[in-house]
C-alpha cells in the first residue's frame, strides 16, 4: 500500500495543528517546530508521540531528534512507512 | 473507594514500607503491581494482597538495576492492566559503614538499587503517563537524604539524589498533569532498622520530637495522600514523615 506525499503532508499537518495549536496557514514544509511554530522541547516530544500514533509506528529517539521541520517529518514518514 | 480503577506500581513491595503501601492502595480498590528481587516472593505477596483485598494484582521478580528488565516489567504490567496511574519508587537497600571503611561495592550497590533504579522505572512510565496526561509518581527517600547521617554516605547520597531527581521531573511534566513528590521517612519500624544496635536506636529516639519510631502505615498514609485527588496541586515537594526529626 503506497501513500502519496500529498496525503502524508496533509496528515502531518493535521497532527501539528492539533498538537501545537497553530493554524494550518502557518505551516509550510520549511517551518521549524521550535523556531517557527512555538513548540518547546516537551511539545516536540509529544508531537512525535502523536505522529507515532497517527502512523502506527515507533520512532526511535535519535530519529525523532532529527524531525525538526514539517518537511523532514513528511520525508521520514515517506521513507519509513511503506 | 479512593483508587478504584487505578493501577498502582510499587517497587520493593514484599515487606516493610513497600508492602504497607501496596496493601493500603489495594484496600482502596486499586489494581496492584509489585516487583521485588525474588520472583517467588513477589508472586506470593501479590497473590496474598489480591485475595485479602479482592483486587487484581501482579508480582514479578525484577532486577531493578537492569534498565531493560525494568522496561519488560512495565510492559507486562501494561499488557495486563493497560496503564500505570501511580508509581511508587520504594525499593531500597542499605550498606552502612564509615566512609573510611566503605567499600566500592557498598557504594555502587546502594547507588544502583536506590537511585539508578528510579531512572529505570520513571523512564519506563513517563511516556505512558504523558499520553494519558495523568500520573502520580511518589519516591520514597529518607530523612537521611535531607540531614545526612554518619555511616550512611552512600545511602544519603542516593536519597538526596532521589529528591533532586523528583524536583526536576516535577518541573518537566507539571503542565501535563503529572505530579512527582517525595516522602522522606524517618526511622520506621521495619527489618531495615532491626539490624541497628539497641543503644544507637535509643539514642535516635531521644532525638525524635515525637519520641517514638514511625510505623509503615504512617508512611503509606502520606503516600496515599500524594496519590489522591486531594493532592492534585502538589508537586516537587518533600513530605517528611519522621516524627519531627528534620524541620
Amino acid at each position: 500500500m503506497s501513500i502519496s506525499k500529498e496525503e502524508v503532508y496533509k496528515k502531518v499537518k493535521a497532527v501539528v495543528v492539533e498538537q501545537l495549536g497553530v493554524s494550518e496557514e502557518e505551516i509550510t514544509e520549511e517551518a521549524s517546530y521550535t523556531e517557527d511554530l512555538g513548540a518547546d522541547s516537551l511539545d516536540t516530544v509529544e508531537l512525535v508521540m502523536a505522529l507515532e500514533e497517527e502512523f502506527s509506528t515507533e520512532i526511535a529517539d535519535d530519529e525523532a531528534e532529527r524531525l525538526t521541520t514539517v518537511g523532514k517529518t513528511v520525508d521520514y514518514v515517506l521513507n519509513n512507512l511503506k | 473507594m479512593m483508587f478504584n480503577g487505578q493501577v498502582v506500581v510499587v517497587t520493593g513491595a514484599t515487606r516493610g514500607i513497600g508492602l504497607s503501601i501496596a496493601k493500603a492502595f489495594a484496600e482502596q480498590g486499586a489494581s496492584i503491581a509489585i516487583c521485588s528481587t525474588k520472583d517467588d516472593q513477589a508472586k506470593k505477596v501479590a497473590a496474598d494482597i489480591g485475595s485479602s483485598f479482592n483486587v487484581q494484582t501482579y508480582g514479578e521478580g525484577v532486577d531493578i538495576k537492569d534498565f531493560d528488565a525494568v522496561g519488560r516489567f512495565f510492559d507486562n504490567v501494561c499488557d495486563l492492566f493497560g496503564q500505570v496511574d501511580v508509581l511508587v519508587n520504594n525499593a531500597g537497600i542499605t550498606r552502612d559503614n564509615l566512609l573510611l571503611r566503605l567499600q566500592k561495592d557498598d557504594w555502587d550497590d546502594v547507588i544502583n538499587v536506590n537511585l539508578n533504579s528510579i531512572f529505570n522505572t520513571t523512564k519506563s512510565v513517563i511516556k505512558r503517563m504523558l499520553k494519558k496526561k495523568y500520573g502520580r509518581i511518589i519516591n520514597i527517600a529518607s530523612v537521611v537524604g535531607l540531614m545526612g547521617n554518619p555511616g550512611q554516605s552512600n545511602y544519603a547520597a542516593a536519597k538526596g539524589g532521589m529528591i533532586a531527581f523528583s524536583k526536576s521531573v516535577a518541573r518537566e511534566y507539571g503542565k501535563k498533569n503529572i505530579t512527582v513528590n517525595t516522602v522522606a521517612p524517618g526511622f520506621i519500624e521495619t527489618e531495615m532498622i532491626e539490624s541497628l544496635p539497641k543503644e544507637y536506636l535509643s539514642n535516635i529516639i531521644d532525638n525524635i520530637p515525637m519520641s517514638r519510631l514511625g510505623t509503615p502505615s504512617d508512611v503509606s498514609r502520606a503516600v496515599m495522600f500524594l496519590a489522591s485527588k486531594d493532592a492534585s496541586y502538589i508537586t516537587g515537594q518533600v513530605i517528611s514523615v519522621d516524627g519531627g526529626m528534620y524541620m
